[in-house]
């Protein structure tokens, strides 16, 4: 309720002239009242004044209404730094307090769902949670009961807020009232250094800022990107970061089961990759770039690409049926030419019959993917990866990766939109990025020296690639919002994800288009 | 009307060129300074008086009912310009009968005195008021670490001040007595 | 060697370690002065901790000891000792160890020929107490206290380093200049003393005590040529204003930047050293030595007491002039090293020649006048 001071050009009553003043302008009958901001039409000729003594005086009044059942917990309120009411109070307030009277007292911690706690003292009532509940999540569960400043955000008996986008309403809360319980009381917004990146949770790619400090991360929101994730994201991808600190995190290169510097690492690569017979099992996770190599491994070595697909069901919003980021990188950079399935059977045959002598492994784990320790015994397996799994513990060589949060990249998402993402914090020491650790495997195996390769530079190589989709793009110019690609021949491929939030799959385009659109907010 | 007026230095005279005189009168000076009272303090034995607002060791106090009043809004932290301060914050548990309605304090509280420059940004920061510089000028250890003010130790310093507000108190108040849902 | 020859020598060995002894307690003392005299015109109390144990227990007299900083230099002797010895790798080895001694020892011989009193046995048979009544006197001192500047000179030279460098070139460079109004200054002294009609003989400076007795002090007679050799003395013997050789505003540590512990401290002691002979050879020349006031016969009797007390009186005259030395010190900034120069050529050098020549002719014409 911002109040301002409106006024309309003088008319004469009776004639209909307009009354001029000295200079021969038309005079402005001011209104005596203050009118509400929002709530008045633009008419022509209309003057408003939002600087006058009487419209600050009336908003530092709004100003002080909303603060007077607001307690003044500022210190301990994890909204601080990034709350619209204290900005607010900062540019539009008295800057003291005349209140002596007591403060309402309300609950402070009330669970609404597993993710998100409310303190209901902070809440200003703005319902923009309970809009986005039935509009967005189209999970109705959250209403004021009582009235006046009795007024109380609850859930509806028996209900909780636990779908999968309920922390997108600890974003929209311009307030402290409602809170991740992850997030309280970990750290202050104000040191948070945030980078931004893609989730990777799924094909649709949402945007978002990974928040960190000292090079910790400490939580994840989305950024706003209309053709993608519109401002949401899932309270699932939120949490990814765990990852990042996981037990099972690798952090040494290892050869032969002892550890071992970078550079042996890679010369026993070098050595398993120069026999015949190799397999490569690529992955959905990686990056376009890194894709890009491992089709050039590939070429260099004459070896069978595989890739195995994570599928699952989809959520129509932003949780796809593909659970991997860049599916479409690896069929744009021509790493592999079929659509992936969810399972190595050709490799699990191959390896069996004693056909692959070398297998190199990039973030995937073998035996969850139908392939059993017998048909391994075979091969001599590279794995690169972040995580200890079971590939990795039988892997005769490990070359620790780094995940999506520690390094640069791009990833195509279900759009077909190529985005960028970035370094939020520093990897485990002694490791490089992916991108660099397949470059070096590459050039050394063509007796090379590997040069310093930038992703401006690499870009620069996969511009070239004729067939593809990625022809002509250099880094530099992919924008911050991402670049929509032409899927071109790879339109026509069965990609499993359904129509969604700003997203329609290309085999049912007819049949979307007579439906209502998903509401986007 | 603004004129320049260049003034010319005067030449010496002959006795102020040999400085003879100047070096006599300054002889004189320094002859009646020997005699005047020194002004030298014996350190450890006196000490010099502390004046009002002086900042010293950095501390945290408790309020008169001996309640931890640092809520750990890394507000300190924040302003340090040499990044002395360093805040692991925490929170209250529902169930703590005294202090629940405070909701957060500090887990862990340290000031790296070996960094700390006494601006005193800290206590004027501070929205509390918990953190004050006081009366202790003098300190030494001997390692890096005894040098970290640990939580413990900065509440051992800062002993218990005057409070005007009482603001959770107040609110607990509130709560008991006031317009309970 | 006859045994007569052995006793001598034996006896003469003794005075001379005496003296060196009372010398160098005089020249560390003169530290404390400095420290001392420096903190009152600041307005501090200077070294005031220092204590033996046992001295400590005495009511009264053991606090006032130890406020008077008594033991101090005591503790900065075994301080220098103790400290580890630090030698820089780029230096000159040789000539850096040989340095400091080059500095102290040419201070400490321009002792042998400075008389410092009388004895009158029962005979009535007056022996003057001096190690060696050369007399060339003067010009011995000069001819070895010039040899100090060789000190300041290796060791900045040794040092292989940039500001220790320039302190030795100025050091040698400010030594040539002031030796040449020094000389000059005390030349009328000599005319004087030795004119026709006078009792004097040679340049040795006992005769210029003896002149002095009962009679007017040179520096009465010969205020010019007394401020000259004064000037020249600070400059000769470093001392602020003049000590370009140091200068730590500039040069860091000037000869000495590479200099720590004991070594350092020699150099140290030398320049206190070279202060205390220095005085005393002002004393010698123009405060009457042991000698009373100006007209004024010695109040003692002949005997013991007597030369006590006179050995007494020329030590408190010195210990003024060190006081004076310490008090300009404290009181007047350095000169700029072009100003030094300036001053020394262009100013006391011209001026050392007006007098010179100024006293030749009144010599000259008070011979006439005394012939006719």
């Amino acid at each position: 309720m911002c109040l301002v001071e409106m006024g309309m050009p003088m008319r004469d009553s009776g004639t209909g002239e307009p009354v001029l003043d000295a200079d021969g302008n038309q005079k402005i009958g001011w209104i005596p009242k203050p009118v509400i901001g929002c709530g008045t039409n633009v008419a022509p000729g209309m003057r408003v004044n939002t600087d006058s003594p009487l419209a600050k005086d009336s908003r530092e009044g709004i100003m002080e209404f909303l603060l007077v059942n607001h307690p003044l917990d500022c210190p301990i309120c994890d909204q601080a730094g990034e709350c619209r009411l204290q900005e607010f109070a900062m540019d539009y307030g008295r800057g003291y307090s005349r209140f002596v009277e007591r403060k309402n007292v309300k609950p402070k911690r009330t669970r609404l769902g597993p993710r998100v706690t409310l303190d209901d003292e902070r809440c200003i009532l703005c319902s923009r949670c309970i809009r986005f509940c039935q509009e967005v999540a189209k999970d109705d569960v959250l209403g004021f009961v009582d009235r006046g400043s009795y007024s109380t955000l609850t859930c509806f008996p028996g209900k909780e807020l636990s779908n999968n986008y309920s922390l997108n309403t600890v974003d929209i809360c311009p307030v402290g009232a409602l809170t991740s319980s992850d997030f309280r009381f970990k750290m202050r917004v104000w040191f948070l250094k945030e980078s931004p990146s893609i989730c990777t949770e799924s094909s649709a790619g949402a945007n978002t800022l990974v928040a960190s400090r000292e090079g910790q991360i400490y939580r994840i929101t989305p950024r706003r990107n209309d053709a993608v994730n519109d401002t949401w994201m899932t309270d699932s991808g939120r949490e990814l970061f765990k990852q990042v600190q996981s037990e099972s995190r690798l952090t040494a290169h290892r050869s032969d089961g002892t550890e071992v510097t970078l550079d042996a690492a890679v010369a026993r690569s070098v050595e398993l990759l120069s026999n015949d017979e190799i397999a490569i099992v690529g992955s959905c996770n990686s990056s376009v770039e890194e894709q890009y190599l491992l089709r050039k491994l590939a070429d260099q070595t004459k070896a069978e690409t595989h890739l195995p697909g994570h599928f699952d069901d989809d959520d129509g919003l932003l949780l796809s049926a593909d659970r991997t980021p860049n599916l479409r990188g690896a069929l744009a950079t021509g790493m592999v030419k079929k659509y992936p399935s969810d399972n190595l059977k050709p490799l699990a045959l191959q390896l069996g019959k004693g056909e692959v002598k070398t297998l190199l492994v990039v973030n995937e784990d073998l035996f969850a993917l139908g392939i059993t320790k017998e048909q391994i015994k075979k091969a001599k397996i590279i794995y690169v990866g972040t995580h200890e799994n079971e590939t990795s513990k039988l892997a005769d060589v490990v070359l620790p990766g780094l995940t999506v949060f520690e390094k640069n990249g791009t990833f195509i998402n279900r759009n077909f939109r190529l985005q960028k993402f970035f370094q939020a914090v520093p990897g485990p020491a002694g490791l490089i990025p992916d991108f660099l650790v397949l470059n070096r495997i590459a050039s050394e195996l063509s007796g090379e020296v590997a040069e310093s390769l930038g992703l401006e530079s690499l870009w620069k190589e996969i511009g070239k690639l004729r067939t593809s989709c990625l022809k002509g793009i250099a880094y530099r110019e992919i924008p911050s919002d991402g670049l929509a690609l032409d899927p071109d021949k790879l339109a026509d491929l069965p990609y499993v994800e359904g129509p969604a939030l700003n997203f329609s799959p290309p085999k049912v385009k007819k049949a979307v288009k007579a439906k209502p659109k998903v509401a986007k907010v | 009307m603004i004129k320049t007026v260049v003034i010319e230095r005067k030449p010496l005279s002959l006795s102020e060129r040999t400085y003879l005189p100047q070096i006599a009168s300054g002889l004189k000076t320094t002859l009646s300074n020997l005699f005047k009272k020194k002004v030298t303090l014996q350190y450890p034995e006196q000490r010099p008086s502390i004046p009002r607002g002086y900042r010293g060791v950095p501390t945290l106090v408790k309020d008169p009912n001996g309640r931890e009043k640092c809520v750990s809004c890394q507000l300190c932290e924040f302003v340090c310009p040499s990044k002395a301060i360093r805040i692991t914050p925490g929170d209250i548990p529902e169930d703590d009968e005294e202090q629940s309605h405070v909701e957060k304090a500090p887990k862990e509280f340290e000031i790296d005195m070996l960094r700390c420059i006494y601006c005193g940004y800290c206590e004027e920061v501070c929205p509390e008021e918990a953190i004050f510089l006081q009366e202790d000028y003098s300190l030494s250890g001997y390692s890096r670490e005894e040098l970290v003010n640990d939580k413990e130790k900065l509440y051992e310093m800062g002993g218990t001040l005057p409070d005007k507000h009482f603001k959770w108190d107040k609110k607990k108040t509130e709560e008991e007595q006031g317009n309970a849902h | 060697m006859d045994a007569e020859l052995i006793q001598m020598l034996a006896l003469k060995v003794t005075y001379a370690i005496v003296m060196v002894s009372v010398v160098m307690s005089i020249a560390g003392y003169t530290v404390l002065a400095e420290r001392k005299v420096c903190a009152w015109m600041q307005g501090r109390v200077g070294p005031n901790r220092t204590v033996l144990p046992f001295v400590a227990a005495i009511p009264f007299i053991g606090p006032f000891l130890r406020n008077l900083g008594i033991f101090q230099p005591l503790a900065d002797g075994l301080k220098f000792l103790f400290k580890e010895e630090i030698v820089p790798g780029h230096v000159n080895k040789f000539y850096y160890y040989l340095s400091p001694i080059v500095a102290l020892v040419p201070a400490l011989t321009t002792m042998t020929v400075l008389p410092f009193g009388e004895f009158t046995n029962a005979e009535g048979l007056t022996t003057t107490l001096v190690l060696a009544n050369v007399d060339l006197g003067i010009l011995f001192v000069f001819a070895i206290s010039s040899l100090g500047v060789y000190g300041i000179v290796l060791a900045g030279w040794s040092s292989n380093s940039k500001y220790p460098f320039l302190g030795g070139i100025r050091s040698s460079a400010q030594m040539i200049s002031y030796e040449l109004v020094m000389g000059l200054s005390v030349l009328p002294v000599f005319l004087w003393v030795n004119a026709p009609g006078m009792t004097g003989s040679g340049l040795s400076l006992v005769s210029i005590v003896n002149s002095q007795e009962d009679a007017a002090w040179l520096v009465l007679v010969q205020p010019l040529s007394a401020f000259l050799f004064l000037v020249a003395l600070f400059a000769e013997t470093n001392r602020l204003p003049f000590d370009m050789p140091e200068s730590e505003t500039d040069l860091v540590g000037g000869f000495h930047t590479e200099y720590g512990s004991f070594k350092f401290g020699i150099f140290f002691v030398a320049e206190y050293a070279h202060v205390v002979i220095g005085s005393a050879i002002f004393t010698t020349l123009f405060l009457g030595g042991w000698h009373f006031l100006p007209w004024v016969a010695d109040p003692w009797a002949p005997g013991l007491i007597g030369s006590l007390l006179g050995v007494g009186w020329f030590l408190a005259k010195t210990f003024c002039l060190i006081f004076f030395f310490i008090w300009v010190r404290w009181t007047l900034p350095r000169f700029r090293y072009d100003q030094v120069m300036k001053l020394g050529w262009a100013k006391l050098l011209p001026l050392a020649l007006v007098n010179l020549i100024f006293y030749v002719i009144l010599v000259t014409y008070l011979d006439q006048a005394a012939a006719s």
